[in-house]
């Protein structure tokens, strides 16, 4: 009986164990890796020093530097995040509530950009925006400038960038909240006396918050954690916190700053995601990849 | 007994039909996967497969045109004569490949057309140089000789790259705007000049920034006396400029649409842009940045396979190709090789093979101030 009891403890635990080793491998060792790198130092020719040193750490979290691109980066996402919900939303709840019947392909629409790389999309603002961009040709071919705005490079155009990036995102994650809220609702709500407007904002926008909350906070992680963006559409003045990563690793090869830098994004973002599962649970981000 | 040997006694017992075929592989299944985990046998397995006679050498370069007359004139008739493949990888920048190689196996990685004298200090300190035999690459006697020393001096006398190509990093701006003898009479001070702000780019690479920022406020970039001078030319530099570009092409692309007017540029890609029909001015200026580019042999690479292929791709004929692909002349040395005809128009050549009238990066004294210099270029492009 006791072994029986035991061996169907351990069933779920060897059933798991394939998902738990590949985790572990891929996930939590190379963490730990970097945690590791994190307390060694730079030498003079590039090599690490291995050893147990806090001065990454005390550099890292006593440096303005770092906290004001900290900041930035923080703004920037905020900025995108906002953005693409306001304007996720009206695509998405007009896919929720049509009665099209290719609602489908204005779902495979919506996934359309995701096939295209996303540095590829990035880049396609420099032949709309620039000098002698789309938009440029256009405004001066029907005579509302005489010479071209200059528009590319700045940080408008890295928020604009991150918008067209993560608005699908946003889009989807709202579409599946407000694809799931009872219409009878909403019907309900009129026909007590509601106009159409009050319904929306005493029913619907209520019911899809959690979706809009999922979305939002996808868009602010991954804008915070771009790179490309700002070294595409940005000016020499332009950087979210991840360039820092990029070039502590990759230009200054000072591997383990760059450890302590990622760790301190990871931790910020980790700490969002912990905060939003905590209050809305992260389910709801899932549904929107079902 | 070492893992090649106990992989052929068990292939031999296989092919003997001691063991079967499901055992066979179970038992190499086994290996691999204990050796993947751990990672060391297995790295000491590659390095052991790359020491001896290699079936394959790795090549990473630039990519585009040089790759293929890299392809073409080298490594197919390499392949003809010697057996070995030579399989050929690219990379996007000289920092990427550092530090994809700092990350590899000792073997993983064995040639490379590298920046020169700067990065190969930084191999050298790296502990990633080799030591070629120079017996075993006759054509390196037709190479410029001031553009071997600078290596040997790094590496105590013995040499871990051949040098390849050279160019410089001047200043280019376009002629609608700027004349010829504009440009000429402001040099490097045409970059912080407030009547083009907005229109002037800049390389986002913290040597060439200082080495400009060092021009500017006219100091030696080799023996900078004053570095705040140089870091406030940085700053003025920075708060006029559109856009700090990171690649050739996007160079190329920001002078070609009149994005910019003005921004230092590669020698090379000036002229291919010059060859696109575009009207840009090049001006190296008094004391301009000269650079080579070096095919470097990383340590653990099966040497006498890597210097042969060197030997052919020091070949004229080959050199020769690379250089028109890429618009950069050849290291070879135009007083002991005939050049034809194209490579003498191209920006930057001497004829005399001196390169008298061009400055380099001092590795010495630039790599003892990259940690410190890198770091604060970091800051001072972000407002600080």
């Amino acid at each position: 009986m006791a072994a029986d009891v035991a061996g169907a403890r351990r069933t779920p635990w060897v059933l798991l164990s394939p998902s738990l080793a590949t985790i572990s491998l891929l996930l939590i060792v190379p963490m730990l890796f970097i945690v590791v790198y994190s307390f060694w130092l730079r030498t003079a020719t590039g090599a690490d020093q291995v050893g147990f040193y806090l001065d990454n750490w005390i550099e890292v979290l006593g440096d303005r530097f770092y906290r004001d691109i900290l900041f930035q980066t923080l703004l920037i996402a905020f900025y995108t995040t906002v953005i693409c919900a306001f304007v996720g939303y009206i695509p998405a709840y007009f896919v929720a509530n049509t009665r099209m019947k290719s609602k489908a392909f204005l779902l495979l629409l919506l996934m359309l950009p995701f096939w295209i790389s996303y540095i590829i999309r990035t880049m396609s603002w420099i032949n709309i925006l620039g000098t002698s961009g789309a938009l440029n040709t256009l405004l001066i071919s029907i005579g509302i400038i005489d010479d071209p705005i200059q528009m590319l490079y700045n940080q408008q155009t890295v928020v604009l960038g991150l918008v067209h990036y993560l608005l699908p995102f946003m889009i989807l994650n709202v579409y599946v909240s407000l694809d799931g809220i009872d219409k009878n609702l909403t019907e309900a709500a009129q026909s007590l006396g509601c106009t159409g407007f009050q319904a929306f904002r005493e029913v619907t926008l209520p019911l899809s918050m959690p979706g809009l909350a999922a979305g939002s906070l996808l868009c602010f992680v991954l804008a915070a954690g771009t790179y490309i963006t700002p070294i595409v559409l940005g000016g020499p003045r332009d950087a979210m916190f991840a360039n820092l990563v990029f070039e502590a690793i990759v230009t200054q090869l000072n591997w383990p700053l760059g450890s302590a830098l990622s760790l301190v994004l990871l931790a910020l973002l980790g700490a969002l995601v912990v905060i939003y599962t905590r209050y809305l649970g992260i389910d709801q981000i899932a549904k929107s990849f079902k | 007994m070492d893992d090649t040997k106990r992989y052929e006694r068990l292939l031999n017992r296989y092919r003997d039909r001691d063991i079967n075929r499901r055992t066979f592989l179970t038992a190499l299944g086994a290996a691999g996967v204990v050796a993947g985990v751990t990672g060391g046998p297995m790295g000491m397995l590659a390095r052991k497969a790359m020491a001896a006679t290699p079936e394959q050498v790795r090549f990473d370069g630039w990519g585009g045109v040089v790759s293929e007359a890299f392809e073409k004139y080298a490594f197919a008739p390499y392949t003809k004569k010697t057996g070995i493949e030579v399989v050929s990888g690219t990379f996007g920048g000289a920092d990427e490949y550092i530090a994809r190689v700092k990350a590899s196996q000792p073997g993983e990685f064995n040639l490379a057309h590298l920046s020169g004298v700067f990065d190969y200090a930084r191999y050298h300190g790296l502990e990633l140089t080799s030591e070629l035999n120079e017996d075993n690459i006759p054509n390196l006697k037709n190479v410029i000789p001031t553009l071997v020393e600078p290596l040997r001096k790094i590496t105590g006398g013995t040499i871990s790259a051949v040098p390849y190509d050279y160019g410089t990093t001047g200043i280019a701006y376009n002629r609608k705007y700027i004349s010829d003898d504009e440009a000429k009479a402001k040099g490097a001070k045409l970059m912080v000049d407030e009547a083009y702000k907005g229109k002037i780019g800049g390389w986002g690479e913290w040597k060439t920034r200082i080495w400009y920022g060092a021009m500017q406020s006219d100091q030696d970039p080799n023996n900078i006396q004053d570095i705040e001078a140089v870091w406030d030319m940085v700053r003025a530099h920075r708060d006029l400029a559109l856009k700090y570009w990171s690649s050739g092409a996007e160079l190329m692309s920001l002078l070609a649409e009149e994005e910019i007017y003005v921004t230092e540029g590669w020698s090379g890609r000036i002229k291919a842009l010059q060859d696109q029909g575009h009207d840009i001015g090049y001006l190296d200026p008094a004391g301009g940045l000269g650079w080579q580019e070096c095919l470097f042999v990383l340590r653990g690479s099966p040497m006498a396979a890597c210097e042969e292929l060197l030997n052919f791709m020091l070949e004229p004929e080959v050199a020769i190709a690379v250089a028109e692909g890429q618009s950069y002349p050849p290291a070879l040395d135009p007083q002991k090789i005939e050049l034809g005809e194209v490579i003498p128009t191209l920006p930057a050549f001497d004829p005399s093979g001196t390169l008298s009238s061009l400055s380099f990066f001092d590795p010495a004294y630039w790599n003892e101030n990259e940690a410190d210099w890198s770091k604060t270029f970091s800051r001072v492009q972000r407002g600080y």
